[in-house]
């Protein structure tokens, strides 16, 4: 397995993301930023009592942030919001983690971030979107 | 690792002074850097040559990377979070923050900060300042003739106006330890703030800033075996989150349009412009370098060094300056200036201070202008003593 930054997933998301664009009737949404680069993401969700019923994002960003909130949106169709929440942590852990450590089997497409794991300046960038979505949940 | 091995890992200490040996009792103006820092800064300047946390490539990435260590290994060095961790010039630069960033949000007229009468200049002159246009009174608390910090003085001086109490870990002239969690109780029961000048501490003391439970720690590399230009500013997170910053401009913002910025989260808020990427790494090295020490024996060496320091300036008829404890000893040589023991002294291959090492209130309390000064490192042995011995000897011959 490769452990190439851009991956064939990778980039194929952020050429055609899935979940971009506006979101009529949000019932939560954030706006975060990358200080490092001045990239930003807005996340909307409508939240059917715990479970998210649609999710979108929108704002400006490398492709790494890109493909990375479209993974993370066509996950958290139907997920609750203790799912989505353990899935960020797990995510941000993950990325965090050594670049020999082995690759999770929980993580589904996200785990083509591994590359990740060896740029450090770019962790921010795959984690951008979770964060997001951690704040609109919070709101 | 011993004391000759310790003396080993010091290249500057080969060098000749005058033709002599070198006996570098100059620690708390400046440490000398052993070679793992020295090596551990080239290294930085090789290859962690980019700008940290503004690229993307492989020196900026390394830069970036080795200058989180460096902040990891100065927060487990304070018992602290990395991200309470700011990182500055130095101590007065860490202290000049707090008085200007937190300072002049806190404080107003009417309110006031306590000083300690043994502070040095930088945690003086900032609270002067600051006290001054903010139309609050700045009040000295008063030490005994130990060198000791009056604790029921410091009671009478504390109320409810006042918002900061300012105290040196270690005094840089007497070498005497403050109380800190006493004071930081004191000053909490009557809601003010504490903020310790850690300069002269960190070389010889265990720190442990939630066992202190001061709100602010200050301290510089170059008194802890780093490069100069290097320093730390501590504070608990919620303090360093309500606190607005100090300089401003690039590193430390989230967004800016062309009316308004909006600032990024402590630590990096309080980090405007490119840092001193290789001499805080070489911090980080120097704190692994003391970490890899066997503190126990350490501080056995320095505490015999430091007695036979005293001992040797009181056979030769000199006067110390309050009751010191750790790191420094500071005198008077019957009415030999200063300055003149000291050039004797680096004649004979002795490094000492001489001056009012930037705290003169203090030496006004012991009823001279100035002191000449010996202190230690880890790397300070009984043969410096010795050779101060002779060079003190030698000052009386010459002056009688």
């Amino acid at each position: 397995m490769s452990d190439d930054l851009y991956q064939a997933l990778i980039v194929l998301h952020d050429r055609a993301p899935r979940h971009h664009g506006p979101l009529v009737d949000a019932t939560h949404v954030a706006t975060i930023d990358n200080p490092l680069c001045g990239d930003e993401i807005t996340v909307r969700l409508i939240l059917d009592g715990e479970r998210v019923q649609a999710i979108a994002f929108e704002g400006h960003g490398c492709a790494l942030s890109r493909a990375a909130a479209s993974m993370m949106s066509a996950r958290a169709v139907g997920a609750t919001t203790a799912e989505l929440t353990a899935l960020a942590a797990r995510f941000t852990q993950f990325v965090r983690e050594p670049a020999d450590a082995p690759v999770p089997d929980d993580l589904g497409d996200l785990v083509a971030f591994r590359g990740v794991r060896k740029a450090r300046s770019r962790r921010t960038c795959a984690t951008l979107p979770f964060r997001a979505l951690l704040a609109a949940l919070a709101r | 690792m011993d004391l000759t091995a310790r003396r080993r890992a010091f290249p500057a200490l080969d060098q000749r002074a005058h033709g002599q040996r070198l006996a570098y009792l100059d620690a708390a103006a400046t440490s000398l850097q052993p070679r793992a820092v020295i090596d551990a800064v080239v290294d930085a300047a090789l290859h962690a040559a980019g700008n940290p946390g503004r690229g993307v490539h492989l020196l900026a990435e390394a830069a970036s990377v080795a200058l989180d260590d460096a902040r990891h290994e100065v927060a487990r060095f304070l018992g602290a979070d990395a991200d309470e961790v700011v990182f500055t010039s130095g101590t007065t630069a860490s202290i000049n923050l707090v008085a200007d960033a937190w300072g002049r949000a806190n404080l107003g007229p009417g309110d006031a900060v306590i000083a300690t009468e043994l502070e040095h200049h930088s945690n003086l002159v900032p609270w002067q300042r600051l006290c001054a246009e903010r139309g609050a009174e700045l009040r000295i608390a008063p030490v005994d003739e130990e060198g000791r910090i009056d604790l029921a003085a410091l009671d009478a001086l504390l109320d409810a106006k006042v918002k900061l109490v300012a105290v040196a870990h270690v005094s840089n002239v007497l070498g005497t330890i403050a109380p800190v969690a006493a004071i930081a109780a004191r000053a909490h029961a009557v809601g003010a703030r504490v903020l310790v000048d850690g300069a002269q501490a960190v070389a010889h003391l265990a720190i442990d800033v939630a066992g202190l439970g001061c709100d602010f720690y200050a301290f510089s590399g170059h008194k802890l075996y780093a490069p100069p230009g290097t320093g730390v500013l501590w504070a608990r997170r919620a303090i360093l989150d309500a606190m607005p910053p100090w300089q401003v401009g690039g590193g430390m913002v989230a967004r800016v349009d062309r009316a308004h910025a909006r600032y990024r989260e402590p630590p990096h808020r309080f980090e405007a412009g490119t840092p001193n990427t290789t001499g805080l790494i070489g911090l980080g090295a120097a704190i692994r370098f003391v970490r890899s020490l066997d503190r126990a024996a350490v501080a056995a060496d320095e505490a015999r060094v430091h007695a036979a320091i005293a001992r040797a300036v009181q056979a030769a008829g000199g006067t110390i300056l309050g009751r010191p404890e750790v790191g420094v000893v500071s005198f008077a040589l019957g009415r030999v200036h200063p300055h003149d023991v000291a050039t004797i002294a680096d004649q004979a291959g002795v490094a000492l201070r001489s001056g009012h090492h930037c705290a003169e209130p203090i030496h006004h309390r012991y009823g001279v202008d100035a002191s000449t000064r010996a202190s230690i490192g880890c790397y300070s042995d009984d043969d410096d003593v010795a050779q101060l011995a002779r060079a003190l000897a030698r000052v009386r011959e010459v002056f009688g």
